[in-house]
């Protein structure tokens, strides 16, 4: 919170110490009472780290939102307790928490200049008017606004107000910025370009970014960590890569990019590892996954991209008949018919010689490796 | 940003036809209203201007001569023994009394209205009806009984001092009946649903996450009320107050009931004059007076809220 100068003593990235900045201890929000009470939150824990780029991923509902809101202050903890830097913050009101957010809408006042906007935060802390003018000319350089300082915000584009929105947010040097849905109203162009924007801004200026979507793309490609949420409840947590690979449920399997789930058994439990029995005789042995609770009947998550054809199926490999190609430029997608009645879909990036001269009505093998394979918590 | 971007094209001439098409159907169609308002506005307005500048007649009424006698008599008066010319004290107590207790009461209407307003506004917006129709409930009873029921309120042997003397707060009736908190009373309670729904309409349309993103950037309670909600809501505030001052300014019937005969406003020296004064010029020199006043309010007060709305 003191001034833009700060910027090269935050410590480089990468360099693990680990402070915590958020951490949110069994937090409990439940929406109205009685019959019609919604539990929007339920005893979530969860610790987000000094100057990353952290993520809150799942669908509408899930309560990635209402986490936000209890973290800046709009609404407060039914139970557990919202800890900024080791201080409880949960009982403070949002004026008094050093913590901006981004709104979805940007909520810009409309009654005032872009420079107006800009400077409102610090000049609400009483900063000294030179101070302020200081820190709006450089806000208004770091998201590349200069020229349109003295425009009121309703005569500026959907974008430049996104722009506006985050210089307004990051002017008061919060220690954490809160970002909630900002790309939603943008279209896909400019959503890509605010994207690599956001990612540079986070950079510059060294802040922790708590950052809310429902696009997992979008959460794959700017976090450093995410977590994702669903129905209240955080499923897993982890950096892009740990969420894509190695998804610890159904729910983050089928919710981040395309998976086909193949129905397993338990042959052997041992400290760290399974060894499962795939339905093709196949037996393979995977790492056990956290909160597995062992059994004999698992479910198995190979992501399309991971599996490959083959035209003769091999000895304990699964196969089936193609039954539908589709092309869609980078890739094709391969759909086979398993003699089970499931479909497996392999995804083939299409290079420039053409892919293996597939037919539907092939009968064909599946190849994947044992590192493709993810056992699934439930 | 949109419309920006739209107004921003030149539009074709087809197109400028076609918008010239609309706005002369549109001016069809509010001509009914329209000549109703020149003929029931203006009219009236139109003889009262002339009648100013005639003589009174004997009992009623006026008699077919100019004059300027009544303007002259808005301001001063002539000693009816030895013509000499003295500021009419009367008129300008009257007038002065006027103008204060229509500020006071647009002051407390705005101060009680603004809270009232919000709380509407903040509702779950299936019960705002209801609220809104609590507010207008008061209209349903004629003015005059309204006003006595006031009276009954603040009388000395009314609720009011029965009830504080049997809680032993006051040993004696206050005496509030014919006073000018008396009429400011009955003027606040009158006007103060014409405070709250403007307000409200405005509040209504006020996106609230403004007022987040207002707490969000450190503004407190108060900043936040100052600096994001009342510029917001100016509109609704301007026309709030112009809705309470303009009719408190020409009130009639609760000066008349709660201020007894000695607490007169401009409205009932009015009424004076076209009744028991039997001065219709004058009375209508005073109505004239009242409404440049009006005017000359209004236009300012508009102009300033919009010049600091420029400003800010």
């Amino acid at each position: 919170m003191e001034g833009l100068s700060h910027k090269a003593e935050s410590p480089p990235r990468g360099q693990e110490a680990a402070v915590t900045a958020v951490e949110a201890r069994g937090v409990t929000k439940v929406f109205g009472g009685g019959n019609d009470a919604v539990i929007a939150l339920d005893a979530v824990s969860i610790a987000i780290r000094e100057n990353e780029f952290f993520t809150l991923l799942g669908p509408s509902g899930c309560g990635k939102t209402t986490l936000l809101r209890l973290i800046a202050g709009f609404d407060h903890p039914t139970g557990g307790n919202i800890v900024l830097y080791g201080e409880d913050i949960s009982p403070l009101p949002p004026y008094k928490r050093p913590v901006n957010t981004v709104f979805q809408n940007y909520a810009l006042f409309p009654h005032m200049t872009v420079a107006e906007n800009i400077g409102f935060g610090l000049s609400m802390l009483g900063r000294p008017k030179a101070e302020i003018d200081d820190t709006v000319d450089a806000m208004l350089r770091l998201v590349r606004m200069e020229e349109l300082k003295n425009r009121r915000t309703s005569q500026i584009s959907g974008g430049q107000q996104q722009r506006v929105a985050l210089a307004r947010a990051l002017a008061p040097r919060p220690k954490v910025l809160l970002l909630d849905e900002p790309l939603s109203a943008l279209d896909f162009k400019l959503r890509k370009e605010m994207q690599i924007e956001l990612k540079r801004l986070q950079h510059e200026t060294g802040i922790t970014f708590i950052f809310v979507t429902h696009d997992q793309e979008e959460a794959l490609t700017m976090s450093d960590r995410l977590a994702v949420m669903s129905q209240g409840r955080i499923l897993q947590v982890g950096s892009p890569r740990e969420i894509y690979d190695h998804p610890a449920d159904h729910f983050v399997a089928d919710f981040i990019g395309e998976t086909n789930f193949i129905d397993a058994e338990i042959q052997q439990v041992e400290a760290d590892a399974v060894t499962i029995r795939l339905p093709s005789e196949k037996t393979v042995r995977t790492p056990l996954p956290e909160d597995f609770q062992p059994r004999k009947q698992v479910s198995l998550a190979v992501r399309p991209e991971h599996a490959d054809l083959t035209r003769q199926p091999a000895e304990g490999q699964l196969s089936g008949t193609l039954e539908n190609v589709v092309y869609f430029g980078t890739g094709t997608n391969y759909f086979v018919r398993l003699p089970d009645g499931s479909e497996f879909v392999v995804r083939v990036a299409n290079r420039g010689e053409g892919n293996g001269d597939y037919r539907v009505g092939d009968e064909l093998g599946i190849a994947f490796s044992a590192n493709a394979i993810q056992l699934l918590r439930d | 940003m949109r419309n920006g971007v739209l107004g921003n094209r030149q539009p074709s001439g087809l197109e400028i036809e076609a918008r010239r098409q609309t706005v002369r159907n549109y001016l069809l169609l509010c001509t009914p209203a329209l000549l109703l308002l020149l003929l029931a506005a203006s009219g009236p307005l139109l003889i009262v201007v002339v009648y100013s500048f005639l003589e009174p007649g004997e009992y009623s009424g006026v008699v077919w001569r100019f004059s300027g006698e009544a303007w002259f008599n808005v301001l001063f008066s002539r000693d009816i023994f030895d013509d000499t010319v003295s500021l009419a004290d009367a008129h300008l107590t009257i007038l002065w009394r006027s103008v204060r207790l229509s500020l006071l009461t647009t002051l407390l209407a705005f101060l009680l209205g603004f809270p009232t307003a919000y709380f509407i506004a903040t509702r779950p917006a299936s019960q705002r009806p209801m609220w809104l129709f609590l507010i207008t409930i008061p209209f349903w009873t004629n003015l005059l009984i309204r006003t006595f029921a006031i009276m009954e309120v603040i009388r000395n042997e009314g609720i009011l001092n029965t009830l504080l003397q049997a809680l032993g707060l006051i040993d004696s009736p206050i005496q509030i009946l014919y006073t000018d908190t008396a009429v400011t009373i009955g003027m606040v309670y009158v006007y103060l649903p014409l405070m709250v729904l403007p307000l409200y309409a405005a509040m209504e349309r006020l996106d609230f996450r403004l007022v987040e993103a207002g707490y969000d950037l450190y503004a407190s309670r108060w900043q936040v009320l100052r600096k994001v909600i009342i510029p917001l809501v100016k509109p609704g505030i301007v026309a709030g107050t112009i809705l309470v001052f303009v009719p408190s300014l020409g009130a009639y019937v609760t000066p008349r009931v709660l201020g007894g005969g000695k607490n007169m406003m401009l409205g009932n020296l009015i009424e004076l004059q076209f009744g028991q004064g039997r001065n219709w010029p004058l009375g209508a020199a005073l109505s004239m007076t009242l409404l440049v006043i009006v005017a000359i309010a209004l236009a300012y007060y508009v102009r300033s809220a919009s010049k600091s709305d420029a400003n800010d």
